[in-house]
C-alpha cells in the first residue's frame, strides 16, 4: 500500500467508484513496468556474467597449458616455441597508465578547480562544454593525431631538449624514435583529462556553501579556501584519479598507434617502445592462426577485464562514499 | 473536415509505403542473389572492384566481401557461414582437416617490398637475403656496415644506426616476409620462425601498412616492409633484393609475374593439399629463376568442392558463385594493374580453370 499513499492522483479519487477499475489498471501497468525494468536491470548482470564465462571458456586452453606461468612469463613467441607470457604487457599497461596519471591529474585538478571556484559561470559553462567535447573524440582520432602531429613535434622540439637537460638520468637516455612509453603516456593523459576533470568539478561544487562561508568569515584568502575545498573532497579526488586509471588501462587504439609495440620486459628509457595488453589483442587477434594462440590472447582479455573491474569498483566506491558524506553534511 | 482529410492522406501514404515495400521485397527475393565472402584485407580493394564491376554485368548478383583478416575469413569458412573466403596463405594441415574438400584458387599476386628513409638517397639500394635477416635479427646495426657497402658501390651509406620497423598487427604481409627470412637464414628459422606475427628480436611495431609507412617516413635512417600496392600508391622509396639466381631485382608487376610463373610449374591440383605451396619457398633455391623477385605470394579464394555442404545453398546461388569465380580469374584480372595488383600468368589461369571445373552441387558439375 505504500505506493498507493505516495500517489496523490489515486488517493484523491478513492471515493469514486469509476476510479476503482482505473485503480486496477494502474496496478497492472505498474507491475508490468516494474517487471520490465527489473528485467532490463538484471540483464546487466547477465551480460557481465556471460562475458566472464566466455572469456574463461575461451582462455581455458591457455590456462591449462601455462597456468600461473602465463602471468609471470616474459616470452611471447607465436611462431617457433609457441610460448606465451603476459608480464611485459601487464607492466607496460600499468606503467603507461601511471605516466598518464602523473601528467593528467594535475591538469585535471586545475581544470576542475577553475570550473568550480575561479571562472565566472558563463565562461565556466563554455569551458565545460569543450572539456566534455574532448571526451567524445574517438580514440582512433587521438591515435592518428598522435602519429602525424604529436610524434613529429615531440621528436623535433621536445625530446632532444629533455635529453640535453636530463640526459644524465638513464630514464632520458637512448635513441629517440618519437613514439614510445612517454608519448603513449602523454596521449593517454590527454584522453583521461575530460573524464577526470568533469568528476572533480562536480566534487568541488558540492562542497557546502556554509563551509566556504565559514572559512571566508575566518579571514581566509581565496587560495586558503581552495585548499580547504580540496581537502574536503579529498577521498573523492582519489576516486576520480582511479577512474582515470581505469580508462587509461583499457585504452586500445590510440595507445597501439603511438607506443611502438615492442614486446620487452622493461624499456631502456622513456623514449623506448613498449607494449600494452589491450594493444596486443587489437593487433594480433584477427590473424591468430591456431587455437592456443587465440586462447592466449583471450587470456590477456580476461586479465585486462579483472584489472579494469577492480580499478573501477574501487573508484566508484570511493567517489560514492564522498558524495554521500558531503551531501549528508550539506543537508544538515 | 480537416482531420478527416489528414487521416485519409495518412492512410494513403501508409498503404502506398506498405504495398511498395512488399512489392520491392517480392521482386528482390525472386531475383537478387547475394554472395557473401570474408577474409584477407590485402585483396580487399580488388575484390571490392570486382563486386562493383560484376554487378554492372549481372545486376541481379550482389557480392558482399568483408576484409576482416585471413584468420577470421578461414574461421568463417570452417563454420560454413560464408560462400567464399580469401586468404594470403594456403590452409594449414590443421585448418584443412576442419574444412575438408576445400579448393584453393589463386586470384592475384602480392609482393613485399623494403622501404627505407635515407635522406638524399633514392630508390634502388641493394639487399641480399642474408643482410636483410641480419638487419632484422639486430646483427647489422649501422647503414655503413661492410656487407651493405660492398654490394652498393657508388652509394655513400651514412654512418647511422638502422632503425628497424615491422608490422605490429598479425598480417599476411608479415607471413610472407618471415617466410622469406626463414628461407634465407637458418638462424632466423630457428629463433624467430615464420608466422602472421612473430617474436621480433628488434625494432618498432607499426599498425598496418599505413602505420609502418608513417613510422618509416617520419624516422630518418629507418627501414620497413610493406605490400607493393601500398608502396606504389604512396610513392615510397624501395630497395632491390637479390634472388637465388644472384640478380638484384626491382620489385615490379613484371618481376612478380615472373616469380609466379616459376612457381606455377609445380602447383598441386585444386583439391589437393596446398599447405606447402609458397612462391617464396619455391624460389629460395631456384638458381635458374632469372628476373623473378623473391618475396612474392599468391592470394587465394577458398570454396568448398561440393557446395551443398553450405546451409541455404541452392542451384542458382551455386551457379552464380562459380560464374563469378570464372569471371574473376579471367576478365577480372584486367582490373588488377590499375590497382597495382599483379594479374595471374596464363599458366595459373589454366590451372584455375581446372579447379573451377571440380566444383559440384549435389554431385553435379556446375560449369562444364
Amino acid at each position: 500500500m505504500k505506493s498507493l499513499q505516495k500517489n496523490p492522483f489515486i488517493f484523491s479519487n478513492l471515493n469514486n467508484i469509476k476510479s476503482i477499475s482505473r485503480l486496477k489498471n494502474y496496478f497492472k501497468g505498474d507491475d508490468i513496468f516494474k517487471l520490465v525494468n527489473a528485467l532490463f536491470a538484471s540483464s546487466i548482470f547477465l551480460l557481465l556474467g556471460l562475458m566472464v564465462y566466455e572469456l574463461i571458456k575461451g582462455s581455458w586452453l591457455s590456462i591449462q597449458t601455462f597456468g600461473l606461468n602465463f602471468i609471470v612469463g616474459t616470452k611471447w613467441d607465436p611462431a617457433v616455441s609457441k610460448v606465451f607470457g603476459a608480464l611485459p604487457l601487464i607492466l607496460g599497461t600499468l606503467v603507461t597508465s601511471t605516466i598518464a596519471l602523473l601528467i593528467g591529474i594535475p591538469i585535471s585538478l586545475g581544470v576542475g578547480l577553475a570550473l568550480s571556484e575561479y571562472l565566472p559561470k558563463k565562461i565556466g559553462f563554455i569551458v565545460s562544454f569543450f572539456v566534455e567535447l574532448l571526451a567524445a573524440v574517438p580514440s582512433v582520432i587521438y591515435g592518428l593525431w598522435g602519429i602525424f602531429v604529436l610524434i613529429p613535434f615531440l621528436r623535433h622540439h621536445v625530446y632532444p631538449y629533455l635529453q640535453i637537460v636530463f640526459g644524465f638520468i638513464p630514464l632520458f637516455s637512448g635513441t629517440i624514435y618519437g613514439g614510445g612509453v612517454l608519448t603513449g603516456g602523454i596521449v593517454l593523459a590527454i584522453m583521461i583529462i575530460p573524464t577526470v576533470s568533469a568528476v572533480m568539478r562536480d566534487l568541488f561544487s558540492i562542497v557546502p556553501i556554509s563551509q566556504r562561508e565559514a572559512i571566508i568569515a575566518l579571514g581566509a584568502t581565496k587560495w586558503e579556501t581552495t585548499k580547504i575545498v580540496i581537502s574536503y573532497a579529498r577521498s573523492g579526488v582519489i576516486g576520480a584519479v582511479i577512474l582515470g586509471l581505469g580508462r587509461a588501462v583499457g585504452e586500445t587504439m590510440a595507445i597501439t598507434m603511438v607506443i611502438g609495440n615492442k614486446f620487452q620486459i622493461w624499456p631502456s628509457s622513456l623514449f623506448d617502445a613498449w607494449y600494452t595488453m589491450a594493444a596486443i589483442i587489437a593487433n594480433e587477434l584477427l590473424e591468430a592462426t591456431y587455437d592456443l594462440y587465440i586462447s592466449a590472447l583471450i587470456n590477456i582479455g580476461l586479465i585486462l577485464l579483472f584489472v579494469t573491474l577492480i580499478i573501477n569498483i574501487l573508484a566508484r566506491l570511493i567517489v560514492w562514499r564522498t558524495l554521500k558524506l558531503t551531501r549528508g553534511i550539506a543537508r544538515e | 473536415m480537416k482531420t478527416i482529410y489528414r487521416i485519409a492522406i495518412l492512410i494513403a501514404i501508409i498503404a502506398i509505403t506498405i504495398t511498395s515495400a512488399f512489392a520491392y521485397k517480392h521482386l528482390t527475393i525472386k531475383q537478387t542473389i547475394t554472395l557473401n565472402g570474408a577474409g584477407a584485407t590485402f585483396p580487399f580493394p580488388l575484390i571490392d572492384k570486382w563486386a562493383a564491376e560484376y554487378h554492372k554485368i549481372k545486376p541481379n548478383i550482389q557480392i558482399n566481401y568483408q576484409g576482416i583478416g585471413s584468420g577470421g575469413g578461414i574461421q568463417q569458412h570452417i563454420e560454413k557461414t560464408i560462400h567464399f573466403a580469401a586468404s594470403d596463405a594456403p590452409l594449414t594441415e590443421a585448418q584443412a582437416e576442419k574444412a575438408p574438400n576445400t579448393l584453393h584458387i589463386p586470384i592475384t599476386i602480392g609482393g613485399v617490398v623494403l622501404i627505407y628513409n635515407l635522406p638524399g638517397i633514392s630508390k634502388g639500394i641493394r639487399f641480399t637475403g642474408e643482410i636483410l635477416a641480419d638487419i632484422y635479427l639486430g646483427k647489422i646495426t649501422r647503414w655503413n656496415d661492410e656487407k651493405l657497402t660492398a654490394i652498393n658501390p657508388g652509394i655513400s651509406l651514412p654512418d647511422k644506426p638502422i632503425i628497424v620497423v615491422h608490422r605490429s598487427d598479425g598480417s599476411g604481409t608479415t607471413f610472407i616476409w618471415t617466410s622469406y627470412l626463414s628461407d634465407v637464414s637458418l638462424e632466423w628459422k630457428e629463433t624467430v620462425g615464420r608466422g602472421t606475427s612473430v617474436n621480433w628480436p628488434t625494432g618498432l611495431g607499426g599498425k598496418g601498412n599505413d602505420g609502418v609507412t608513417a613510422l618509416v617516413q617520419q624516422t630518418p635512417y629507418s627501414i620497413g616492409y610493406v605490400e607493393f600496392t601500398y608502396a606504389k600508391k604512396n610513392n615510397l622509396t624501395y630497395g632491390y633484393v637479390q634472388n637465388a639466381a644472384g640478380e638484384f631485382i626491382e620489385p615490379s608487376i613484371e618481376s612478380f609475374a615472373k616469380a609466379a610463373e616459376y612457381a606455377a610449374v609445380t602447383l598441386p591440383k585444386g583439391d589437393e593439399s596446398w599447405s606447402k605451396v609458397s612462391i617464396v619457398d619455391s624460389l629460395a633455391n631456384n638458381t635458374q629463376a632469372y628476373g623473378a623477385y623473391p618475396i612474392v605470394s599468391f592470394s587465394y579464394i577458398f570454396v568448398y568442392k561440393e557446395l551443398n555442404v553450405l546451409p541455404n545453398m541452392d542451384k542458382a546461388t551455386a551457379k552464380a558463385l562459380v560464374d563469378f569465380l570464372w569471371w574473376a580469374v579471367h576478365d577480372g584480372q584486367n582490373y588488377a594493374v590499375d590497382l597495382y595488383y599483379v594479374p595471374l600468368p596464363s599458366s595459373v589461369v589454366t590451372h584455375n580453370e581446372e579447379t573451377i571445373h571440380l566444383i559440384t552441387f549435389n554431385g553435379q558439375q556446375i560449369r562444364r
